[in-house]
């Protein structure tokens, strides 16, 4: 104990630090104490973010000078969300986007599974922590690098073109919607991996064996005992393909030459029409909350 | 094992075309770093490593280097602390809309990044913030406290509280607990989660793209521009690779302090 506790020599009270009254008094104070350690973060978060949030959910709403270009804070309008109803190419977009989200969440799980799997219950442990690190790599490198990887790829004289040719294959360069489907399955991959491969090796084997034992095929033992099983997971990470397809806006434009909703935002952000690039972005949040409410009746919390 | 024969082949073999798909860029992208050629055409057509010369002697390059370390460090900084309050708050106090705080914490990384940029960039412009690297330190911070809230929430709820007990009950206060005993237990978890959080803002683009402003470029920055002119791509092919080896340090610092487990833990 320190020197400074409760007496001195002459037995009276002696003065206690500040910090050592505080402490006294915050001890029964519970609430205090959470408001202190809470206070600062939920600040920044309410402040910071769901400030953002309604700024924009507002800013929606406001008008744009047509002289100056200028947004007019304040000054109320429905106009850009008439702009975003009459435009047929808003619709177009945003199926366009929704779909290529889905079918790159289909496409990650598709290919993580097997790979999963292996690494869960076919591998050794040796083998299991070796391929952990070789999915972590490609996690870890750089968005722009994996995406810039690709774009040498698919460009015309690229390694793609120089293995088709001579099957008499045609490649579109830089200009294929089909581009997006694989690069960004390529980026978001090893985020279904690693919830899949967690959610695997929770199900005991002992299950898989019962199965077995009454009569039921690798294709049944699949579908009626592990799928179920690694669901929760599967949704887990198909929470990560899919609000990151549907967020990015650099991928398309760069490998596929395609606009998704997030093009369209961001073209639209500051020189365009920023009322209209605040109300467009309101369907991705509709669909993300959607989605995450969706995921968590599922259970894919547990999963993460 | 109740997988036959076949299916485990059949298994492995995926796995095997799976792990090819995963890397084959990753191997592209370093093999032009040392392309001879100025053009990016395929086969490369010789040898060299006069890029790496070119790219040390690129002013832009470097000082979107230096950026994207002020702005990773600073952003690293703030999310450690809200990040370690928040988790400590969650982990020790049952109360009202304790769920929500949860869910608010995660929102900024689950809501897509298009949104968050977007919103903050409006927020910047309506309030007359000059944007540069200061608001992009903002929003990169915002969604790094996540990641160090879940890193040290993990280790809270492994373990046991008995420790903070005994030194209260040795007479140790509240800061002296903290200092003393719930600090350096917390010790790798602070330094993955910092870890993380660097990483995470050192390679984001999406969010940043929107809050940083004419005049300030971080590396993703740099690389996106770059990549749009032809006379740049043998510089950027450098930049990629050194990057590529940059990035199996996190993987590495991972796997050493606490398995091979957490290594996939950007999620």
């Amino acid at each position: 104990m320190d020197d400074r506790g409760s007496s001195n020599d002459r037995g009276a009270p002696v003065r206690l630090s500040i910090q050592r009254r505080l402490a006294i008094w915050l001890f029964p104070h519970r609430r205090v104490q959470l408001g202190l350690l809470l206070g600062t973060p939920l600040g920044w978060l309410a402040i910071a973010y769901l400030g953002s949030l309604a700024i924009l959910l507002l800013s929606a709403f406001w008008t744009k000078d047509t002289f100056t270009g200028n947004v007019e804070p304040f000054t109320w309008s429905l106009k850009a969300f008439q702009t975003l109803f009459a435009g047929e190419v808003y619709r177009t977009v945003a199926i366009r986007t929704v779909g290529m989200a889905a079918l790159v969440t289909v496409t990650c799980a598709v290919l993580a599974l097997p790979i999963a799997y292996y690494m869960a219950r076919i591998a050794s442990p040796r083998k299991r922590s070796a391929l952990l690190v070789a999915i972590a790599v490609p996690l870890w490198a750089a968005y722009l690098v994996k995406v810039y990887a690709w774009r040498t790829i698919l460009q015309g004289n690229g390694l793609l073109e120089w293995v088709l040719t001579p099957f008499g294959v045609e490649s579109h360069g830089l200009k294929d919607i089909a581009n997006a489907w694989l690069v960004l399955t390529y980026l978001w991959l090893p985020y279904m991996i690693v919830p899949v491969y967690a959610g695997l090796e929770r199900i005991p084997g002992s299950m898989l064996e019962a199965s077995a034992d009454l009569g039921g095929r690798a294709g049944t033992t699949f579908r009626r005992v592990i799928l179920p099983l690694v669901f929760p997971s599967l949704v887990a990470g198909s929470i990560f393909t899919f609000s990151l397809t549907l967020g990015d806006y650099i991928t398309p434009d760069l490998v596929a030459d395609a606009k998704f909703i997030g093009n369209v935002i961001y073209d639209n952000s500051s020189l365009g029409n920023p009322p209209l690039a605040a109300a467009y972005s309101m369907l991705p949040i509709a669909i993300m909350t959607i989605y995450l409410l969706a995921a968590r009746r599922l259970g894919a919390f547990q999963s993460l | 094992m109740v997988e036959s024969k076949p299916i485990r082949i059949l298994l492995r073999l995926a796995s095997a075309l799976v792990l090819l798909f995963l890397f084959l860029p990753l191997v592209v992208v370093v093999i032009y770093a040392f392309n001879e050629s100025r053009t990016q055409a395929w086969p490369p057509t010789g040898f060299t490593l006069k890029w790496f010369g070119e790219a040390a002697s690129n002013g832009a390059l470097l000082e979107a280097i230096v950026n994207s370390v002020i702005v990773g460090a600073s952003a690293t900084a703030v999310a450690l602390v809200l990040g370690t309050l928040a988790a400590l708050a969650i982990h020790r106090y049952r109360f009202f809309g304790r769920e929500t705080v949860s869910f608010l914490l995660v929102l900024p990384i689950a809501l897509p990044g298009v949104v968050t940029g977007i919103a903050l960039q409006r927020t910047f412009k309506t309030f007359g913030f000059d944007l540069g690297l200061m608001t992009i330190v903002i929003g990169h911070a915002t969604f790094c406290i996540v990641i160090v809230f879940n890193n040290v929430i993990a280790r809270l709820r492994r373990l046991p509280s008995s420790p903070e007990e005994a030194s209260g009950d040795l007479g140790a206060d509240m800061w002296t607990t903290f200092r003393r005993v719930t600090g350096p237990r917390l010790g790798t978890a602070l330094l993955s989660g910092a870890l993380l959080a660097f990483a995470l803002s050192f390679d984001e683009i999406i969010v940043t793209n929107f809050t940083a402003g004419a005049g300030t470029q971080t590396i993703p920055l740099w690389i996106f521009a770059a990549i749009q002119r032809p006379s740049e791509l043998p510089v950027v092919n450098v930049v990629a690779f050194l990057l590529i080896l940059v990035s199996v340090i996190p993987v590495w610092l991972a796997q050493r302090i606490s398995g091979a487990e957490t290594a996939g833990a950007r999620l």
